[in-house]
This record gives C-alpha cells, sequence and structure tokens, in this order.
C-alpha cells in the first residue's frame, strides 16, 4: 500500500517503529497530488517548499495536512475562494494552524472551498469546481470540498474544513470520509474567515474515526483571542474509542426520514442501525418537532451574519480594489460598487443580497427575530431528546454526491441538501458523518451522528464502534 | 409667541483605558499614524473582538456615578454601515440593551431664582452604552486624496444620552460642565473637547410655550468647546424661531457648527436615511456581571463633586463661592483639605488657592498634584506672612520662587534675605529719610491732605524693596506728624 494511502495513525506507527519516515510520507502525497489534482482539483495552492517535515519526536505529528481556504496562515494568500481577496496575506497565524504547526504538522497546501462557503457543491470557487474522487462527473460536496476530495483522493492525510450548516459533514459524506463538525466554542474560530460567527466552526475530516479523535486533540480548546470558544477541558478523544456500546440509547428522529430520502440512502441507514443493534444499542423513534423549520431559519440568520461579516471586503485595506472607468456617484461609493460587483460571485451576492434585507428595519422582527426564536426551538428540541437519548442518528445527507452543474441553477434545491446537517449548528452541538456504504453507482453514503455540547468522546465511542464492525472506510476511490 | 426650547444631549467619551476596547493596542493619542493597530483592530479577516474589562468597569462606574440602573446583562450589537475609517464595515456598540439606563445629573436650576439659593434641576440621562470608536479620516488636499489613520480605531468610547430635558443653551452648557466634572472625579476619561476625548452633540427643536408635542429636531454636530454647543445650540433655537415666525417649517437634518461664521450649515451629504441594521453581535457572547462586582465598583466610587461641595460648605464653613471654584479641581480640593489638616487658618488657605495659586496654576497649565508643591510649605508660607515674617506681597514673589525652584520658604527667605524689617530702630532711620526727602508731600500733608501718607508709606516699601513692614512704617510716619 503507497504510503498517502494509509492513516495519519498508521502513519505514526510506521515512523515510530522507524519502517518509514516523514519524508516519504511528505513525498509520497506529494507525488499523489501531481498525479490527480489535475483531475479532482481538490487545492488552489499547494506548498511543497515550506512543507519540511522538522522532527520525528514523540507526541508530534508530522503528517500533511490540507487547509480549507478560509483558515488564515501568516504570510500565506488566503482568498477564501473569492476574487475580492486575491493577494491577501494575513500577518498571523489562526489558533488553529498555531496548533497543528506546534504538533509539526505538514501544511501541504489550501483546499478549494465555496466562496466563502457560500454552497454544498464547491462549484462556486473562483478557481472553478473540485470533482469527486469517486466519479469525477459529481460534486465532492462542500463547501469544504477541496478538503474531502483532498483526504479521499489520499492527496492529504487529512484536512481541516469549517461547518456552518454541514460543510464538513455533507462533503464527508459525498467523498466516503469520517468528518466531525465540534460543539460550539471546542475549537478556536480565531483566524477563521467568518461566514456566519455564530454558527462556524473548524473540524477535521479524515480516513477513520481514530484519526478523527486525534485531530480534533490537536485543534480543541480554549483560546483566550475567541470569546465564543469555551473554557471546558479536552479529554484525550482516542481514548474512548474502544468502549463497547452496551446500554446506549440513540434516538431516530421521524423528521428526517420523509420525502426526498434517497431510498439507497435510507436502506444504508437503515441496516446501520440493525447492525448497531447488534452492538447493545437500543433504538429509539424520536420527534424533533421543529425540524421543518431549520432550512429557512438557517438561510435567515446565516446570510444576516454574513452580510454584516462580509462587510470588510470593501477595497480599502486589503484584496482587491476596483474604480469604474467613468464616474457614477462618488469616488468612494464607485469604488465599494465596484470591487464588491467585481469581487464578490452570485451565490455571494445572492447571501449579501438576502442578509441585508432581513435586517433591515421593517423586517427585522420578522425575519431575523422569529429565527432567533426558532433556532431557541429547535435547540430546545435536542435539550429534550438528549435528556433520554446518548445520540441521535440520521442520515448525514437526503441523498449521494449529485452531478457538476445539476443544481447550480436551482438554489433552493441546492440549500435543501443541508437539511440534515443545518440543525446541528442552529443547536452549536457535536456532529460526525462516517460512511455507511455505497449506491449502486458506486457513490458513498455518509452516516451522522448527533451528541448534546462536548459529548463529542460520545460521538467517536458510536462512530468507532460502527466503523470497525464494517469496512466502507477501507475502500479506496477509483481513481487511475 | 412664546417658543420652548427642548434640546438632549449625546455625549461621546473616550475611556482612558491603557487598552483599546477589543484588542491589546496601546490606547493612546497623538501618536504617528497607524502604528497603534493590529490584526484585530484593523478588522483583517478572521480576527475577533474579546471585551476588556477594565472598559467594562469603567463603563460601571459611569453608570453608578450618574445614577443609572446597571444592566448586569452585558450584550453587543452591530451597527452596520460603511465608511473607510470604519475597517469592519460595522460598529461594535450596545443597542437596545445599554449598560446603563434612567439616571440624572443635577445642574443649577438658574430660572429657579439666584444660583445662590441652591435650586437644582434633575437632568435625566436616558442611556449609557459602550461602544469602540472609528478611525479618523483625513482629507488631504495636496495629495487629493483621503487618507486613514487608524489609531483611534477601538478607543472605548462611552455614549451618555440625555432625556430632552435641557430648556435653553445655558442649561446645555451647565449640564455638559457638570457631568464633565463627575467624569475628571472618576478619572475615567481625559475629557479633552480638543483632543476628542470628549464630544457633544445636540438635539434641539422648539415649540409654542403649552405645547405637548415636540417640534421638528435638528441635530447639531461639530462643536469643539462648550462655549460652542451654547453658541450653536443659541443660533439654532434664533434660526428655528426665525422660521417658525415667518411661517416656514423646520426640516429635520443634521447640520454642522461652522465655528468661524458662528453659524450652523445642513450637512451636505444626505446620509439621513441611515438604516443600520443592529443585529446582536455573534462574535461577543452576552455575559452576565457579578453583582459583587458592581457593589465592589460602588465602594470604590470616589466622593461626587455635589457632595464634595455640600460637605465643604458644612465642614469648612466657607463661602460657597470658594467651596465651588475649590470642588472644580478635585486636586485643588484636595490639597485643601491637605492644608486644613495642618493648620486652622481654613480662609487664609481657601483665599491662597483660589487666588495665587490658582492663578500660578493657570499660567503654568498644569494641576496642583503636578506642580510639585507639598502642603506644609503652604501652610509655612501663609504661617510667615501671619506672623508678619513676610508681607503679603512678598510672599507671591517667594510662592513663585518655590515652584520655579522647588526650594522650601525657608531656603528662599534666607537665600534672599527677604525677612521683613520690624526692628523699629532701622525703620526710624527709614522713616526720616523719606521726611527728608519729599519736602512738598509733607507741606501737603500738614495742610489737611493725610491722604499723601500713603505715598509716603509705598516709598519706605520701594525703599527696602519691599521688606518693610507696612503697618509700622504707617505707625512711625503718623507719630512723626503727630509730635510734630
Amino acid at each position: 500500500m503507497n504510503l498517502n494511502e494509509s492513516t495519519a495513525h498508521e502513519l505514526l506507527g510506521l515512523i515510530k517503529e522507524k519502517k518509514t519516515t516523514p519524508e516519504a510520507v511528505h513525498i509520497s502525497v506529494k507525488k499523489a497530488i501531481e498525479l490527480h489534482d489535475p483531475k479532482v482539483k481538490a487545492y488552489v495552492r499547494v506548498d511543497h517548499d515550506k512543507a519540511r517535515p522538522t522532527s520525528r519526536a514523540n507526541g508530534k505529528f508530522p503528517i500533511p495536512i490540507a487547509i480549507k481556504d478560509n483558515i488564515c496562515i501568516k504570510g500565506r494568500e488566503v482568498t477564501c475562494c473569492s476574487r475580492i481577496l486575491e493577494g491577501f496575506k494575513p500577518p498571523y497565524n489562526a489558533t488553529v494552524i498555531e496548533k497543528i504547526l506546534e504538533a509539526e504538522g505538514i501544511l501541504i497546501g489550501q483546499a478549494n472551498m465555496d466562496e466563502f462557503a457560500f454552497g454544498s457543491s464547491t462549484e462556486n470557487s473562483v478557481f472553478g469546481p473540485t470533482r469527486n474522487p469517486w466519479n469525477t462527473k459529481c460534486v465532492p460536496g462542500g463547501s469544504s470540498g477541496g478538503s474531502a476530495a483532498a483526504v479521499a483522493a489520499h492527496e492529504a492525510i487529512w484536512a481541516l474544513g469549517s461547518d456552518t450548516g454541514g460543510s464538513i459533514r455533507q462533503p464527508a459524506s459525498f467523498c466516503g470520509i469520517v468528518g466531525l463538525k465540534p460543539t460550539y466554542g471546542r475549537v478556536s474560530r480565531y483566524g477563521l474567515i467568518a461566514f456566519a460567527s455564530s454558527l462556524d466552526q473548524i473540524g477535521p475530516l479524515t480516513k477513520d474515526v481514530t484519526d478523527n479523535a486525534l485531530l480534533l486533540n490537536i485543534i480543541a480548546g480554549h483560546d483566550h483571542r475567541d470569546s465564543t470558544s469555551v473554557n471546558v477541558p479536552v479529554p484525550d478523544y482516542t481514548k474512548s474509542l474502544t468502549k463497547d456500546l452496551k446500554g446506549l440509547k440513540i434516538g431516530i428522529p421521524k423528521e428526517y426520514f420523509i420525502e426526498g430520502l434517497d431510498p439507497e440512502v435510507k436502506f444504508a441507514i437503515t441496516a446501520a442501525i440493525e447492525l448497531l443493534k447488534k452492538s447493545g444499542v437500543t433504538f429509539k423513534e424520536i420527534s424533533l418537532p421543529h425540524t421543518e423549520y431549520a432550512v429557512a431559519t438557517y438561510y435567515i440568520l446565516a446570510t444576516a451574519e454574513a452580510s454584516s461579516n462580509l462587510a470588510r471586503f470593501d477595497g480599502v485595506q486589503f484584496g482587491q480594489r476596483f474604480q469604474p472607468a467613468a464616474p457614477r456617484k462618488t469616488p468612494i461609493v464607485d469604488m465599494y460598487e465596484e470591487t464588491r460587483d467585481r469581487g464578490f460571485g452570485k451565490e455571494a451576492k445572492r447571501r449579501i443580497l438576502l442578509g441585508t434585507y432581513s435586517l433591515s428595519s421593517g423586517y427585522y422582527e420578522a425575519y431575523y427575530l422569529r429565527a432567533q426564536k426558532v433556532r431557541t426551538l429547535i435547540k430546545n428540541d435536542f435539550d429534550l431528546a438528549f435528556s433520554e437519548l446518548d445520540a441521535i442518528l440520521t442520515p448525514t445527507s437526503p441523498t449521494t454526491a449529485f452531478k457538476i452543474g445539476e443544481k447550480s441553477d436551482n438554489p433552493l434545491a441546492m440549500y435543501l441538501s443541508d437539511i440534515y446537517t443545518i440543525s446541528a449548528n442552529l443547536a452549536g452541538i457535536p456532529a460526525i458523518s462516517i460512511p455507511c456504504g455505497f449506491s449502486k453507482d458506486g457513490l458513498p453514503i455518509g452516516l451522522q451522528i448527533l451528541a448534546k455540547p462536548f459529548a463529542e468522546e460520545m460521538i467517536f465511542r458510536i462512530a468507532y464502534s460502527y466503523e470497525q464492525s464494517t469496512d466502507w472506510y477501507k475502500r479506496k476511490a477509483p481513481l487511475n | 409667541m412664546i417658543f420652548e426650547t427642548i434640546i438632549g444631549l449625546e455625549v461621546h467619551l473616550q475611556l482612558n483605558t491603557n487598552t483599546k476596547i477589543f484588542c491589546g493596542c496601546a490606547n493612546l493619542f497623538g501618536k504617528e499614524s497607524n502604528t497603534l493597530v493590529c490584526p484585530v483592530c484593523l478588522g483583517l479577516p478572521g480576527t475577533l473582538p474579546v471585551l476588556n474589562q477594565k472598559a467594562l468597569s469603567s463603563a460601571i462606574k459611569i453608570a453608578l456615578a450618574l445614577n443609572c440602573q446597571v444592566n448586569p446583562y452585558i450584550k453587543f450589537d452591530r451597527k452596520n454601515y460603511y465608511y473607510p475609517d470604519l475597517p469592519k464595515g460595522y460598529q461594535i456598540s450596545q443597542y437596545d440593551l445599554p449598560v446603563a439606563s434612567h439616571g440624572w445629573v443635577e445642574i443649577p436650576d438658574k430660572q429657579a431664582g439666584a444660583p445662590s439659593d441652591h435650586r437644582v434641576k434633575r437632568i435625566n440621562i436616558k442611556r449609557a452604552h459602550l461602544e469602540e470608536d472609528a478611525g479618523k479620516s483625513i482629507h488631504d488636499q495636496t495629495l487629493n486624496a483621503s487618507l486613514v489613520d487608524y489609531n483611534r480605531t477601538g478607543t472605548p468610547l462611552m455614549e451618555i444620552v440625555s432625556d430632552p430635558d435641557l430648556r435653553c443653551a445655558q442649561e446645555a452648557y451647565d449640564y455638559l460642565t457638570t457631568l464633565k466634572l463627575i467624569l475628571q472625579y472618576l478619572n475615567v476619561s481625559d475629557c479633552d473637547m480638543e483632543k476628542g476625548s470628549l464630544r457633544c452633540d445636540a438635539n434641539i427643536s422648539i415649540r409654542p410655550l403649552g405645547e405637548q408635542k415636540f417640534g421638528v429636531k435638528a441635530e447639531v454636530k461639530n462643536m469643539n468647546s462648550f462655549k460652542a454647543v451654547k453658541m450653536a445650540l443659541e443660533f439654532e433655537e434664533n434660526r428655528q424661531r426665525q422660521l417658525l415666525l415667518s411661517n416656514q417649517r423646520v426640516v429635520q437634518e443634521t447640520r454642522l457648527w461652522n465655528e468661524e461664521k458662528g453659524m450652523t450649515f445642513p450637512m451636505r451629504s444626505k446620509e439621513e436615511a441611515h438604516d443600520y441594521r443592529y443585529f446582536p453581535e455573534p462574535d461577543l457572547v452576552p455575559f452576565m456581571v457579578r453583582e459583587s462586582m458592581i457593589e465592589e465598583i460602588r465602594a470604590s466610587l470616589p466622593e461626587l463633586p455635589h457632595a464634595k461641595l455640600e460637605r465643604f460648605l458644612k465642614e469648612y464653613q466657607i463661602s460657597e463661592y470658594d467651596a465651588q471654584i475649590l470642588i472644580q479641581d478635585p486636586t485643588l480640593s484636595g490639597f485643601f483639605e491637605e492644608c486644613v489638616k495642618r493648620t486652622s487658618m481654613i480662609k487664609k488657605v481657601c483665599n491662597w488657592l483660589i487666588g495665587p495659586v490658582l492663578q500660578e496654576l493657570n499660567l503654568r497649565k498644569v494641576n496642583i498634584q503636578q506642580i510639585g508643591l507639598q502642603t506644609q510649605e503652604l501652610v509655612n508660607l501663609i504661617d510667615k506672612v501671619e506672623q508678619g515674617v513676610l508681607s503679603n506681597l512678598v510672599a507671591k514673589d517667594v510662592f513663585k520662587l518655590m515652584l520655579d525652584t522647588g526650594k522650601t520658604v525657608d531656603t528662599i527667605v534666607a537665600e534672599q534675605g527677604l525677612t521683613q524689617v520690624s526692628d523699629d530702630s532701622v525703620l526710624e532711620k527709614i522713616v526720616e529719610e523719606i521726611i527728608n526727602d519729599n519736602e512738598k508731600v509733607i507741606a501737603e500733608i500738614k495742610q489737611g491732605k493725610t491722604s499723601a501718607m500713603g505715598f509716603l508709606v509705598g516709598q519706605a516699601m520701594k525703599k527696602t524693596q519691599g521688606k518693610a513692614n507696612p503697618k509700622k512704617i504707617g505707625d512711625l510716619i503718623k507719630r512723626r506728624f503727630e509730635n510734630g
């Protein structure tokens, strides 16, 4: 087996046993990028020169990692895959990058994404779409599609993404890998270029559950630079993996098994439930009554925050600045308008407009405020459910990966592809997607496990137990 | 027709915390452009604000001193608008839940009678909230470009909004003076309008006396001193009155005070219909201030000006006029209290402080703490005058020398040989000389022009360079005439 096709924990074992070296791993990943990325286009920037392994000390992780292009790396261009940020080189590292560097991780490259994380297919990137390694006619999901595709194509051992409404879990599901959205506040957002501040969370995309727990160990923790990060101790997430599942209670929300759910996905989930039952898990059908409002609530709150978060991209301090050929209004207004008109893509403009609208005087109460109230109701649904459950199990996405271009003209259909993932962001709870089968067309299917805030250990425990009794996660994308 | 004027003031106060409100940059004025900045206050992508707890305690301090209710639920909101000096495209402020509300200050009620009759008028404070200051745009004529200095960006600001309780420009002036004094006592701000650490905008409207509905208001900006606020409001009051008297309407608008022309003008840009799209700042989680923290701050509040005034009147039996002057400067009133611990001559200390001392302080543009004068030294100086060792005139010169050199009274008196001459034999000789030198005046006195006696005393003082005891000289001269 090629080194690049291994997991991080396998590689760390090999390095420790001196059966390989970080340099060899690095070279193997580099080769995979050269070989596959012209087709997959997972990366927007590959930085081999700066990615030199430095140490083999214990407790260090000299493993090549792909970083989503919305996480700041000091001195390197970061664009959120938008024209407006072209040329922006932040003079600081995101906290997660500092932690990765402290662990001697290797920043191998920056991964493609939907512009400012606006999308579920990685088609909304100024650099063009990323392709799904399982079928290059299909999207990898999004917005962390580049990160997911890089891992699935073994062009990275693992990756960081960000998840605002499913942007880690849905591409993980589409690409047949493991993706976790941690509890809101578990991982520092400092240095993550914000989409929707109250929903965004950085998380790991990995080939298996063990790697996911390892990478979360590295990036989790309180950060005094992020007031929304929570000061809760970080356990060793790998410790709880092997605990058995006897006596655990998992809920199956009936609202998630409705029209629009692909029968193949439904079948895979049902099979997973049966398998978990054998491990001693009891399942219970539950109701999360406000589920049907999640998508609407999300698109009001997320776009409202985005409209404000993206106001700083005005051409004054950084990124691109454009001035119209002929003056229209005042020089400053002309500059703002031309910069933002030419700098932002279509979906970014759509979301800025939506958000601006819902915050406007006269509409605020009917939209933003009401959505905040519904958000509380959705959170209450989960609180109530978790008062008697250890976890909730659902599909990650109603379908497998769709074709490139299939939904690009229908934003509403695209938005619905996040229907099962959005609620976890609204409630601030952790959720993982793990491979649970394949469609007849050979596309991966994802299973989502949700738990109460800071119960990542419970999620990993269930996910690991399931993973170990299947071999979905061992299949390799047919990329040759 | 008789009109009633309605004024409400918005005061923006820069807090004198060491660092900015949401980052660790130094909070200083007058440094080289764009040197006090970091990724956070520049609003670079991915950065996040973290609240400076010192700014919050200053805000609570102000709230308590202005008799406000303190809202223990601290929440921030975003005020969205585009301007180059606002790097994030929004200002972090407080919208629906300000840290303070429902407070008041008392100003002298001049309409109720003479100021000495102690009547006060209560001006309600509607709200006071914390926010961040914006940067400074500079429109450079020679470069024909707009430049931005972000040093000021993120300076903690407290916006203090009064109710429309002020009824004339003088009341607005008195309100500002009262407010500034309280804030100076709290030591939360430089309160310097010239440096922009205290800024004031005014809302003013007029209505026929007896009318309940408010008239259409104008917002007046760009006043750089309390005096300018008063003049602008007087101008605006008059402008609106003229409009109404000539059957025209007042337009709701923002007007700028032009100091040179002494007039207000409508702001050129049409930014009236601003929709700031306020919403809760998601980067700062709301939190509760502990009751114990509020109580700690309450207990640490200094004595405030009105309380000090009352106490001075009662405790020291000085005039209200004197007390008012002393309390205008907390360092001066503190110095006064230290002095009177060391001497029983309260009135003398008071006279010295509000006389020569204050004169020198104003001249040197410093406060009493900065000038390095020991209370005991001032008491010694006053003692010297009382003992007849120094004349008042010489004592004032000695005082200046003390400030210039930092030397003690005794040292200066010894070095300069300034001891007042009271020795009769020495003085007799001087009087003798003067009488011999001024025959013409003597003749006049003998003819009954006794007022010329003062001239002779003056001559004696001149001759001794002020060292002669003037009372003794006078007595000696008088005796000479009585004797013959």
